[in-house]
């Protein structure tokens, strides 16, 4: 019953003492506020560089083109073959009447010259479209493929693919760096405001100690606070995240400059989103905090 | 038993000084002891070695049975809960109210809110400041200030009152007016150790008087004056 009547005065006392600093505390929420801002905007942005790398490799396909008069048998074997190697996603066969009519409906003036063929002098070739699990791979697969039986050449964007997978995954790093340099600086931000807000309260900790107040129970209060402050400074950044993505995805229809490039689904980031902000905030808050006020523990 | 022992105490500062040499004093329950000295004598060492602002070099001092001198950082607060400390400068909390200073002091205990009321109230009206409880230290004269102070280092019933310099900061009247609460506080039982350049109050209280000269304890006398 005391521990729970020590506890509760705790948290009064770090609500009263939140509005009763109310400048100094606003200071705190507002350093929070601005860096979590910032850590929402590099989040977002990795996100959707992210989905677009991951967009852009889903879509890195192996052409195996077959030799002509390949039997059914041997295409067959072809593709159980294939299926065998390690980096193979998935499979699909396009047989040169499919592709003929693909071409056809592309283009009128392709068309007109297929359609001068029929079946038997299409001069397409069968093909098989491979998709790889591992794009950086794609080099290695694509030679083990072009080793086998009756494929007459394989087309994968040799060179450009691997340049991109390159660029790609230096991104990806730089954004994930970002991202945690952000936070890194957002913790060291709020710890150094909290300080600040501790240094100037040295008097009220000292008196406690005097009066004959624990350590722990001089730091509860003030653990509590951080958590409060945290918790208060990251309501903004959620809420501009959350209407300003929504906004700019409603307004730009999904997608950026052209189809190439969709735009994450805000159903699928911002709840995570929020939960991310307000975590940060009230884990680095009240750690900051704790940890500012240890060092005037030794009076 | 006696409440306060001090055995061959010596303090010396990282910087060199010696504060104090060989200090032994023992002091019984519900004595009031005026601690005096110029400037730099060791009186406010000796008072901070009391509360355990400061630690001996050498010896032991024990307050209430706990040996101050082994005591660890953590553990401060056990010895601090068996004190009532009043300083020169008060140190009240600008923004609480003078009920809440007081009752700041009895927060750590958990106690139901009733009976830190009644504790608070009593406490307050023991100084004289009933009328002010809602008022904030900035409000308040000096011995008022002085007064809350008195009242926040009381409310839990201290067997030891430790008073550095309290009425350092006051007119002579107003003194005498903190000197007869503190006087009224010692005829209820607590023990008193007071710090004090106050030659009149000294020699009107005609108590137990420690002298200390450089670190030096160069007289302790029942019932002294003022030396010179």
């Amino acid at each position: 019953m005391k521990a729970i009547r020590i506890l509760f005065n705790n948290i009064g006392d770090a609500f009263k003492s939140v509005f009763r600093n109310f400048s100094l505390s606003l200071s705190s929420i507002s350093c929070i506020t601005i860096t979590l801002i910032l850590v929402a905007v590099s989040i977002i942005l990795s996100e959707n560089v992210n989905k677009f790398t991951d967009d852009i490799e889903k879509d890195v396909t192996i052409v195996v083109y077959i030799e002509k008069g390949t039997s059914e048998n041997d295409i067959e074997a072809m593709q159980a073959e294939i299926e065998k190697l390690s980096n193979i996603d998935s499979i699909t066969f396009m047989s040169k009447e499919e592709i003929r009519k693909d071409m056809a409906n592309d283009s009128e003036g392709i068309g007109n010259i297929l359609g001068e063929y029929d079946e038997e002098t299409n001069p397409l070739l069968d093909e098989y479209l491979v998709k790889v699990i591992d794009t950086e791979k794609i080099g290695t697969t694509a030679s083990e493929i072009k080793e086998m039986e009756n494929v007459n050449t394989i087309k994968y964007g040799e060179g450009m693919v691997e340049e991109l997978v390159k660029i790609f995954d230096v991104v990806k790093k730089i954004t994930v760096i970002i991202v945690i340099g952000l936070i890194v600086v957002t913790a060291f931000l709020i710890s150094n405001t909290i300080k600040i807000t501790i240094n100037n309260r040295k008097r009220q900790i000292e008196i406690m100690r005097l009066v004959g107040a624990s350590n722990s129970y001089i730091k509860l209060p003030f653990f509590f606070e951080g958590v409060i402050l945290g918790f208060l400074g990251s309501i903004i950044p959620i809420f501009l995240a959350c209407y300003g993505y929504i906004f700019l995805y409603q307004k730009l229809n999904g997608i950026l400059f052209t189809e190439v490039i969709t735009l994450v689904n805000p159903d699928n980031i911002l709840y995570h989103l929020s939960v991310i902000l307000i975590l940060i905030g009230v884990i680095v808050g009240a750690f900051g905090s704790y940890l500012s006020v240890r060092r005037h523990l030794k009076i | 038993m006696n409440l306060i022992e001090i055995k061959n105490v010596y303090k010396q500062y990282k910087n060199g000084t010696t504060a104090l040499c060989d200090i032994n004093v023992s002091i019984p329950k519900g004595d009031f002891i005026f601690v005096i000295g110029a400037t730099a004598s060791g009186k406010s060492t000796l008072i901070k070695l009391l509360y355990r602002q400061e630690k001996p070099s050498r010896g032991d001092v024990f307050v209430g049975g706990i040996n101050v001198a082994k005591l660890k950082n953590r553990k401060v607060y056990k010895l601090r809960r068996k004190l009532g400390i009043v300083f020169q400068d008060y140190k009240l909390l600008p923004s609480l109210t003078v009920y809440e200073n007081v009752a700041f002091a009895l927060e750590i205990y958990g106690l139901p809110e009733r009976e830190v009321r009644k504790k608070v109230m009593n406490a307050i009206e023991k100084v004289g400041l009933k009328e002010k409880f809602r008022s904030y230290p900035d409000q308040l004269s000096g011995g008022e200030q002085q007064r809350v102070s008195i009242a926040r280092a009381i409310v839990n019933s201290p067997k030891i009152l430790i008073c550095d310099e309290p009425t350092g900061n006051l007119d002579p009247d107003t003194s005498m007016g903190i000197m007869e609460i503190i006087n009224k506080i010692n005829e209820e039982g607590t023990t008193i150790i007071m710090a004090t350049h106050d030659k009149d109050i000294v020699n009107k209280y005609q108590k137990r008087v420690l002298t200390l000269e450089k670190g030096i304890l160069i007289s302790d006398k029942e019932k002294g004056g003022y030396l010179k």
